[in-house]
């Protein structure tokens, strides 16, 4: 299967076409955030950057500083569910439109797909293959909250291949039909 | 006579090689996963998770970049003789691995959630230790994700809810942490002890490798009960769905009070990393991975 790109910013029409089950790969900016980014967001500040039609990552990379700045190292996503409370505000707030993470977005799952937003992901733990596809960091926000919590602003060329785990149209691959 | 600094460099060896390889049973158990699953989306996972091992080993990068919380579990023989503090060796390691490795600042206070710049503080790297006859060192160390670390779970069941209520709260366990612990996972069961000691059983069950029996054939039956169970449960690799939820369930027990029933349960994610060191020679050598 040869992945559909993805090039942020991106509209409604871009996403809503998209269907879970669908492989996908990332081109561009992509900007991380996790539990404090979200808290921060939501509680009113404005976002370091405008997010209107971005991609957001649910990710704490690990990267060493070299003399230009920074490096990846290994950047794989974090579980989406810590974010859920937050999640849907958040995507109204910033008017994303996609979020790459793992495990899903339980209960936001259903608002954050009303209000146009897939949900990509990538398998947990493959952060050194993720990092592979980071060009560069091209700049670190909110680094008060510390280095996996700050929002990293980075370049990305095939980040993927990456699968709709959530479409805009509700359908949600981590459903289960057995229930325990 | 083992020396510090020998010592503090071969522990930072060991933290090396096991942010950056798995030990050989647990590439085993997801090879052979990837063949079982008929889904497509489930292979899809795990061609993605073995591609990320190749990368990585090559590179010598964290397979993960959540490096984790380290737990050591250390087995001391009392006639070795050791002229330094050993729970500072084991920090100055993991201070000194978390710039070369290099590991994520992973380690916080608890309520200011100030980071930890050499992941080290009160409590931080967790050390267990064990004396044992003769002059025996033998160190496992286990790298803890957050995502499997906060999907463990610890209750204290009623006497009378015996194996059907252990084998209940465990698959419990299992099915509300979903995809979130990055399955398939290798399940840590304590049973008995006592509150703390069942959470270290749990934690302690995840340095056996996978494949290897229990020595307790009763244990050994309930394991395998849970696994069938668990692989039943249709959460599959990253929770997208699929026969194989877990790579294997270890158990172990201890006595307990005639009141008390408590239980343990530690999830480590299909990325399970640990390493294992012992004393030969004297020096500290890297047995796994």
């Amino acid at each position: 299967m040869s992945p559909i790109t993805l090039t942020p910013p991106l509209s409604e029409n871009d996403v809503r076409r998209l269907r879970a089950g669908d492989v996908v790969a990332i081109t561009g900016r992509i900007v991380t955030a996790r539990d404090r980014a979200h808290a921060r967001i939501v509680s009113g500040k404005r976002p370091p950057l405008d997010l209107e039609g971005g991609i957001v990552y649910h990710c704490g990379p690990l990267a060493k500083r070299i003399r230009e700045g920074w490096r990846i190292v290994s950047a794989g996503p974090t579980t989406s569910a810590r974010m859920e409370r937050l999640q849907a505000e958040f995507v109204r707030r910033t008017g994303i439109r996609a979020i790459v993470g793992k495990g899903g977005l339980g209960e936001a799952a259903g608002a954050v797909a009303r209000l146009g937003c897939v949900y990509l992901t990538f398998p947990g733990g493959a952060g050194a293959l993720a990092a592979e596809s980071v060009e560069r960091v091209e700049r670190v926000y909110w680094m008060d909250l510390g280095e996996p919590e700050a929002m990293w602003v980075l370049r990305v060329k095939n980040f993927g291949p990456l699968l709709v785990a959530i479409d805009t149209a509700g359908n949600n691959m981590y459903e289960r039909r057995v229930r325990c | 006579m083992l020396d510090e600094d020998g010592f503090v460099a071969a522990v930072v060896e060991m933290i090396r090689r096991a942010e950056t390889c798995l030990p050989k049973d647990v590439v085993r158990a997801l090879k052979k996963m990837e063949k079982t699953e008929g889904s497509r989306t489930a292979k899809f996972q795990y061609s993605l998770m073995l591609k990320n091992l190749r990368v990585a080993r090559r590179r010598g990068y964290p397979i993960c970049q959540d490096t984790g919380t380290l737990t050591f579990f250390v087995r001391m023989g009392r006639k070795l003789r050791l002229d330094f503090n050993l729970y500072e060796a084991l920090r100055r390691a993991v201070s000194i691995a978390t710039t070369e490795v290099p590991l994520r600042i992973n380690v916080v206070d608890p309520i200011h959630r100030t980071p930890m710049k050499t992941n080290t503080g009160a409590g931080q790297p967790a050390v267990h230790c064990e004396m044992v006859g003769g002059e025996e060192l033998t160190i496992d160390l286990l790298v803890r994700g957050s995502g499997a670390e906060n999907c463990g779970k610890f209750s204290m069941l009623t006497p009378t809810e015996g194996l059907e209520g252990i084998e209940r709260m465990v698959l419990e366990t299992i099915a509300q942490a979903g995809g979130k612990p990055c399955p398939p996972t290798i399940v840590g069961v304590g049973i008995g002890g006592f509150m703390e000691t069942a959470c270290i059983m749990a934690k302690h069950a995840l340095t056996r490798p996978l494949g290897t029996l229990n020595p307790d054939p009763e244990l050994r039956r309930l394991e395998r009960k849970i696994e069938l169970a668990a692989n039943g449960l249709d959460i599959g690799p990253m929770g997208l769905g699929g026969a194989t939820t877990v790579l294997g369930v270890h158990i172990e027990k201890a006595a307990c009070h005639t009141a008390s029933l408590p239980v343990a349960v530690a999830l480590q994610c299909w990325a399970a990393r640990r390493a294992r060191a012992v004393l030969k020679g004297g020096s500290l050598r890297l047995v796994e991975p």
